[in-house]
């Protein structure tokens, strides 16, 4: 399993009613029904990945997520989550604001723009980032909103939004001492846990 | 047998009619005491009788849902595309039944039928049945069976409100439903083309209010305007377009008012075709039965509510043209599934067919039909050994 699924897998509690979105071929649904005996549905709007849900017994809806989700109950799950998705969001923020609404507890993880080497990418190169782990060119990307970690941790002071918890990793989701010492620099990807 | 039929098709089938002489109280207070339904099957049912799949059909269907019934058939079955070997509904592992429902004019009993009480047709005098009739006679099939638990229970605009239906009455009765194109009601302007079908059928001068089968002739015109109406409303406007354009049948325009577009001469093609092949007076009943369906009403109004009770899994489906059954309507019935904590699926494909999508081998349609029914097929419990010896 992906690294940052096992992560996520300690935050989840056992039986909680989950909803993921962009769930991708969902594996972590998936290892979540089996391991946690959670309840709930992903999100996509890929029809290659639906199928994939759909032949894991993964219960899957097709929406878009930037069409709102204003159809899904205040507080009607224990966790919502979306992976590696906030930065191809029309509107990030309100996004967060409506996985607060609908969720007890949310976790958000995205690539951080401010990882070394993309700055040392612009900074040296003049180009907007190109790398193996984000491999799009500026006019194609579906990742439309980047930000750093300080910019997402600033975006939740200023709406309130508690961090329960963060980790930071690698693009492998691999934790260590040193992305601990300067997260902003030098992690790749955050996993956060966040409350209102 | 000199014809060869394809691989994947259940190649020759035969119908058969159960008669059921348990009377069957219908919600518009009235009994039918006994009454035959025509089905057809494909596949075997197993040991345990737990591979068993219902399919529903829409407000023109029928129980020939696949195969042929001579060797010589240019056309087969209405669901031909979903359902044979290796196809979505795999016939290899599934046990299917299709069925013709109740006021019918394939076989079950209908107005066409002869009323015990008087000798004659029932005509107008056939009760109005509802969806929940049509769901508590199709229990009355599965008993006949001995199937307690339906695999999945599979229908497609109309069909999937009895699919839908049976899984709030009969809960513990079905794993799987498959709501296809369908919608929790109808809405206003559903119910408005259905009145006008009704209308021309109603005012078409050789109905005889509904008593035409003791003057030997059929209310064929009304049919026919009643079927180009619906037909139009099954398309979508992109279809029409690619399908018939402005298109001439001739090339030139000859001032008069004989059909001359091609779109004309094709809606006329399909309402006479239908006009001799169905009968009016169950088209009145099945429209009537459409707008009434409204399983919220006994819940407060409150679809959530209603499908509350629910234990089965759920697929829906919908096509993104389809303005007669539209997507927001598939969204409603799994809006109030979500909203009752129940597990499930929902597929929005895009499609230029409007209504008629769900009886086309869209191929991303099948891909998610298909891989829907694996998980229907991993549901089904391992046989029990040494049943029955």
């Amino acid at each position: 399993m992906r690294a940052d699924l096992e992560i996520i897998d300690e935050w989840v509690k056992p039986g909680s009613r989950v909803l993921d979105l962009g769930c991708g071929e969902g594996e972590l649904l998936q290892h979540l029904m089996l391991n946690k005996a959670v309840t709930g549905y992903g999100l996509e709007i890929n029809p290659g990945n639906i199928t994939a849900c759909l032949e894991k017994g993964v219960s899957v809806i097709e929406k878009n997520i930037d069409d709102g989700l204003a159809t899904l109950r205040d507080n009607s799950f224990d966790t919502v989550i979306m992976t590696q998705a906030l930065q191809v969001m029309e509107r990030p923020d309100l996004i967060v604001d409506e996985m607060l609404r609908i969720g007890k507890e949310c976790i958000v993880t995205f690539p951080n723009f401010g990882h070394w080497r993309a700055r040392g990418y612009l900074a040296f190169r003049g180009k907007m980032p190109v790398s193996k782990f984000l491999p799009y060119t500026w006019y194609n990307t579906p990742n439309i909103h980047f930000c750093t970690f300080k910019d997402f941790e600033r975006l939740c002071v200023q709406r309130n939004i508690y961090i329960q918890d963060r980790t930071v990793v690698d693009h492998s989701h691999r934790d260590h001492w040193w992305t601990r010492l300067w997260p902003n620099m030098l992690g790749e990807i955050a996993i956060y846990r966040i409350t209102r | 047998m000199s014809h060869e039929f394809p691989a994947d098709s259940v190649g020759l089938v035969q119908p058969q009619t159960l008669h059921f002489d348990q009377p069957l109280a219908l919600a518009c207070g009235r009994t039918l005491n006994c009454y035959d339904l025509v089905i057809e099957t494909y596949g075997t049912l197993n040991a345990d009788r737990s591979n068993a799949i219902l399919i529903c059909h829409a407000l023109s269907g029928h129980h020939h849902v696949a195969g042929y019934h001579t060797a010589d058939d240019k056309k087969p079955g209405w669901w031909d595309s979903a359902i044979g070997p290796g196809k979505p509904i795999d016939t290899n592992k599934f046990f299917v039944i299709g069925l013709n429902n109740l006021g019918g004019c394939h076989g079950s009993t209908g107005p066409g039928s002869t009323n015990p009480d008087t000798g004659k047709p029932y005509g107008p005098d056939f009760p109005i049945v509802t969806v929940q009739d049509w769901v508590n006679s199709q229990v009355r099939l599965a008993d006949h069976f001995g199937i307690d638990q339906w695999a999945a229970i599979v229908g497609g605009s109309l069909g999937g409100m009895q699919a839908l239906q049976w899984s709030i009455d009969f809960p513990e009765r079905l794993r799987h439903c498959l709501v296809i194109a369908s919608a929790p009601k109808l809405s206003a302007q559903n119910i408005a083309f259905n009145e006008v079908a009704r209308q021309a059928i109603s005012r078409d001068i050789e109905f005889h209010d509904g008593h035409y089968y003791g003057e030997d002739t059929v209310p064929r015109t009304g049919l026919m305007l009643a079927r180009m109406l619906g037909h139009i409303t099954y398309l979508s406007a992109d279809g029409m377009r690619e399908k018939f354009g402005r298109e001439l049948r001739s090339g030139n325009l000859s001032f008069d008012f004989t059909p001359q577009f091609e779109v004309e001469s094709y809606l006329r093609y399909q309402g006479e075709r239908f006009s001799t092949e169905f009968d009016a007076n169950t088209y009145l009943l099945m429209t009537k039965a459409l707008d009434y369906y409204d399983p919220a009403a006994e819940y407060g109004d409150c679809l959530a509510t209603a499908v509350a009770q629910t234990r089965c899994k759920f697929f829906v489906a919908a096509f993104t043209t389809d303005w007669r059954f539209a997507p927001e309507r598939s969204r409603e019935i799994v809006d109030a599934l979500i909203d009752a904590g129940k597990k499930v699926s929902y597929a929005e494909i895009a499609a230029d067919h409007g209504h008629d999508a769900f009886l086309i081998p869209i191929p991303r349609y099948m891909e998610v039909f298909r891989a829907y029914m694996t998980q229907v097929d991993a549901d089904v419990p391992a046989l029990t050994t040494g049943e029955g010896n």
